[in-house]
C-alpha cells in the first residue's frame, strides 16, 4: 500500500515538473498579445477552451508566464506526410511548425489545420491530447488498482478485506448483485460482469479527476463525446453481438402488434431498428450531456468574478466569495453527478444487454 | 461545433486503450477478483449453514438433556412420594401395633388388677369373718360371765319362741 502512494506521487510530481521546464524557451515570446487577449475577457471562450481538447496541458500561469505540459501532436497530411513533434512548437496556438498551426477561428477552432493553397485543411490527426493522456493516466491507475486488489485477493484468500480492497469490494458486489443479476439474469451476467466493472469504475474515476482542476485531473474527459461515444459502442457492439433470436425476432417482427403497422409500410421494424441505435445514442450524449455541463456551471461560476472584475477590482473580489460558494456547492453536485452518471450508464448497458439476451416463452 | 464533433485521434485512442484495459482487467482483475468473492461467498454460506447445523444440534442435545433431566427429576419426585407414604404408612402402622399391645397391656392390667382386688377383697372378707366371730366370742364370753344373765336372756331367748 505504502508504495503505491509513494509511486502516485513521484508520478504525479514528475508529470508535474515537465511543464515548468518546457516552458523555459517559451518565456521568452512577446507579451503584448498576452495581455492584449487578457484586457478582452471572453466567457465563451474561456469555457470552452476549457472544456474542449487541447493539444497541450496547461497546468498553471503566473503572469505572462505559462506551465504546460506539452503532448506530442501526430498527424499525417495528404500534402505532406507524417509529422510528429511535440506540442510546445505551437508556443501556445501562436505559431506555426512545419506548415501546422492551431487554428483560433472558424470550424477547426482549437484543432491543428495545414495551411493549402491559402486553406485550412484538417489533417488525419492521431495527437495524444489532453484528454487521450488523461484518459490514459486514467487507465494506468485503473489497471494497477484493480490488479493489486487482484493480488490482495489471492495473497489474502479468503479472508476479509484490507485497505483498497474493503473500500472497491462494496462497489464490485454492489454492480453485481444490484445492476447485473437483476438487469442480465442469474445465468448470463457473469459473462459481462467485466465489461460492466470496467465502464463503471473507469467512467466514475474519470468524472472524479474531471473535477480535480490541475495535473493529473482537469482534462473533461468523460465530457468529451469521443470518448462517450467509444463506450457505447462498445455496450452496442456487446448487446448486438451477444443478442439472441428473440431479440433480433422482436424488431423485425415484433410480436403483439397489428400486422398493418408491419406491413405493406413496416413502421414498426423501422421504430426498433431506430430503437437498436438510439439507445447507444442515447447512452453517449447523456453522459457527456451531464459531465459537459456541470463543467460549464462550474466554468460560468468563475467567469462571473473575471467579468465583474473587469468592471472594477473590487467589484470582481466581492462576486469572487459568492461566486465560491456556488462553486462549491456545484462540486458537491457534481461529485454526486460522477457516481450517478457512472451508475446510470453500467445500469442502463446491463439492461440493454439483458434484453438482447433474454429468453422469451 | 467543436465540442460535439467526434475526433477520430481520440476515437482510435479511446478504442484501442479502452479494448486493452478491459482485456488485461478481465484477465488480470476481474476473474480473480470474482472468482474470490464467489469463493469467500461459498465458504462464508457454508459455515454458516455448518454454524447453523451445529446449533441445531446443539439444540437437540439441550433438549435431550433437558428431557433426561426432567426425567430424573419425575423419578425422584416419585421415589421422594413412596419413600414419604412408606415412612408415613410405617409411623401409621408401628401406631397401630402400639396402640394395640397398650391396649393389651391395659387390659392385662385391669384383669390383674381385679383379680388381685378379688383376692383381696376375700382375704378382707375371711378377716372380717374371723374377726367378728372372734369379737363375738369375746362379746359373748363377756355377756355369758355371770350366770344370772345367761338364764335371763336364755329365758328371754325362750319367750321369743312361740311353740305352736
Amino acid at each position: 500500500m505504502k508504495n503505491i502512494h509513494r509511486f502516485l506521487l513521484i508520478f504525479f510530481l514528475a508529470l508535474n515538473v515537465i511543464p515548468v521546464f518546457a516552458s523555459g524557451d517559451e518565456h521568452a515570446e512577446p507579451a503584448s498579445q498576452e495581455t492584449h487577449e487578457k484586457e478582452k475577457f471572453e466567457p465563451g471562450n474561456f469555457i470552452m477552451d476549457h472544456i474542449a481538447d487541447s493539444y497541450d496541458w496547461h497546468v498553471f500561469s503566473v503572469g505572462d508566464f505559462h506551465a504546460t505540459m506539452p503532448l506530442p501532436v501526430i498527424v499525417y497530411s495528404q500534402h505532406s506526410g507524417f509529422h510528429m513533434f511535440m506540442s510546445s512548437n505551437f508556443h501556445h496556438g501562436h505559431s506555426d511548425y512545419e506548415g501546422f498551426s492551431i487554428a483560433s477561428e472558424g470550424e477547426y477552432r482549437g484543432k491543428v489545420v495545414e495551411m493549402v493553397n491559402g486553406h485550412e485543411v484538417r489533417p488525419f490527426d492521431i495527437s495524444m491530447t489532453k484528454n487521450v493522456v488523461a484518459m490514459l493516466i486514467s487507465m494506468v491507475i485503473l489497471l494497477w488498482v484493480f490488479i493489486s486488489v487482484a493480488k490482495s485477493y489471492t495473497r489474502r484468500k479468503g479472508k476479509a478485506p484490507l485497505g483498497l480492497q474493503s473500500f472497491v469490494e462494496p462497489i464490485i458486489i454492489f454492480i453485481r448483485d444490484e445492476i447485473a443479476k437483476p438487469a442480465i439474469g442469474e445465468k448470463t451476467y457473469a459473462k459481462y460482469m467485466p465489461y460492466l466493472l470496467t465502464i463503471f469504475f473507469f467512467i466514475w474515476l474519470n468524472n472524479l479527476m474531471g473535477m480535480v482542476p490541475f495535473l493529473p485531473g482537469g482534462a473533461n474527459v468523460t465530457g468529451n463525446i469521443t470518448i462517450t461515444m467509444v463506450l457505447a459502442l462498445f455496450t452496442f457492439v456487446i448487446t448486438s453481438v451477444n443478442a439472441n433470436k428473440s431479440y433480433w425476432k422482436h424488431i423485425v417482427n415484433t410480436p403483439g402488434v397489428p400486422w398493418w403497422l408491419k406491413f405493406p409500410v413496416p413502421l414498426m421494424p423501422l421504430v426498433e431498428v431506430m430503437g437498436v441505435f438510439t439507445k447507444p445514442f442515447v447512452l453517449m450524449v447523456r453522459l457527456f450531456a451531464n459531465i459537459t455541463a456541470g463543467h460549464m456551471i462550474v466554468l460560468a461560476f468563475v467567469s462571473l468574478i473575471f467579468i465583474f472584475g473587469q468592471i472594477s477590482p473590487g467589484l470582481g473580489y466581492g462576486t469572487s466569495v459568492v461566486s465560491v460558494l456556488f462553486v462549491v456547492f456545484m462540486d458537491m453536485l457534481e461529485l454526486l453527478v460522477a457516481l450517478i452518471q457512472a451508475y446510470v450508464f453500467t445500469l442502463l448497458s446491463a439492461l440493454y444487454f439483458g434484453m438482447a439476451t433474454e429468453e422469451h416463452h | 461545433m467543436g465540442l460535439v464533433t467526434p475526433e477520430l485521434g481520440t476515437f482510435i485512442w479511446m478504442l484501442l486503450a479502452f479494448a486493452i484495459v478491459l482485456f488485461i482487467l478481465k484477465k488480470f482483475a476481474w476473474k480473480p477478483i470474482l472468482s474470490a468473492l464467489k469463493e469467500r461467498e461459498d465458504s462464508i454460506e457454508e459455515a454458516l449453514c455448518s454454524a447453523e447445523r451445529a446449533k441445531e444440534e446443539m439444540a437437540a442435545l439441550q433438549a435431550d438433556n433437558e428431557r433426561i433431566l426432567q426425567e430424573a427429576r419425575k423419578e425422584r419426585e416419585a421415589m421422594l412420594k413412596e419413600a414419604k407414604e412408606m415412612g408415613s404408612k410405617l409411623v401409621s402402622e408401628a401406631k397401630q401395633k402400639a396402640t394395640l399391645e397398650a391396649d393389651k397391656v391395659i387390659e392385662s392390667a385391669r384383669i390383674n388388677i381385679e383379680s388381685e382386688k378379688s383376692a383381696a377383697l376375700n382375704e378382707i372378707k375371711a378377716q372380717v369373718a374371723l374377726l367378728s366371730v372372734e369379737i363375738a366370742e369375746k362379746i359373748l364370753r363377756q355377756q355369758f360371765a355371770d350366770d344370772q344373765q345367761q338364764k335371763d336372756y336364755f329365758k328371754k331367748l325362750m319367750d321369743e319362741v312361740k311353740l305352736n
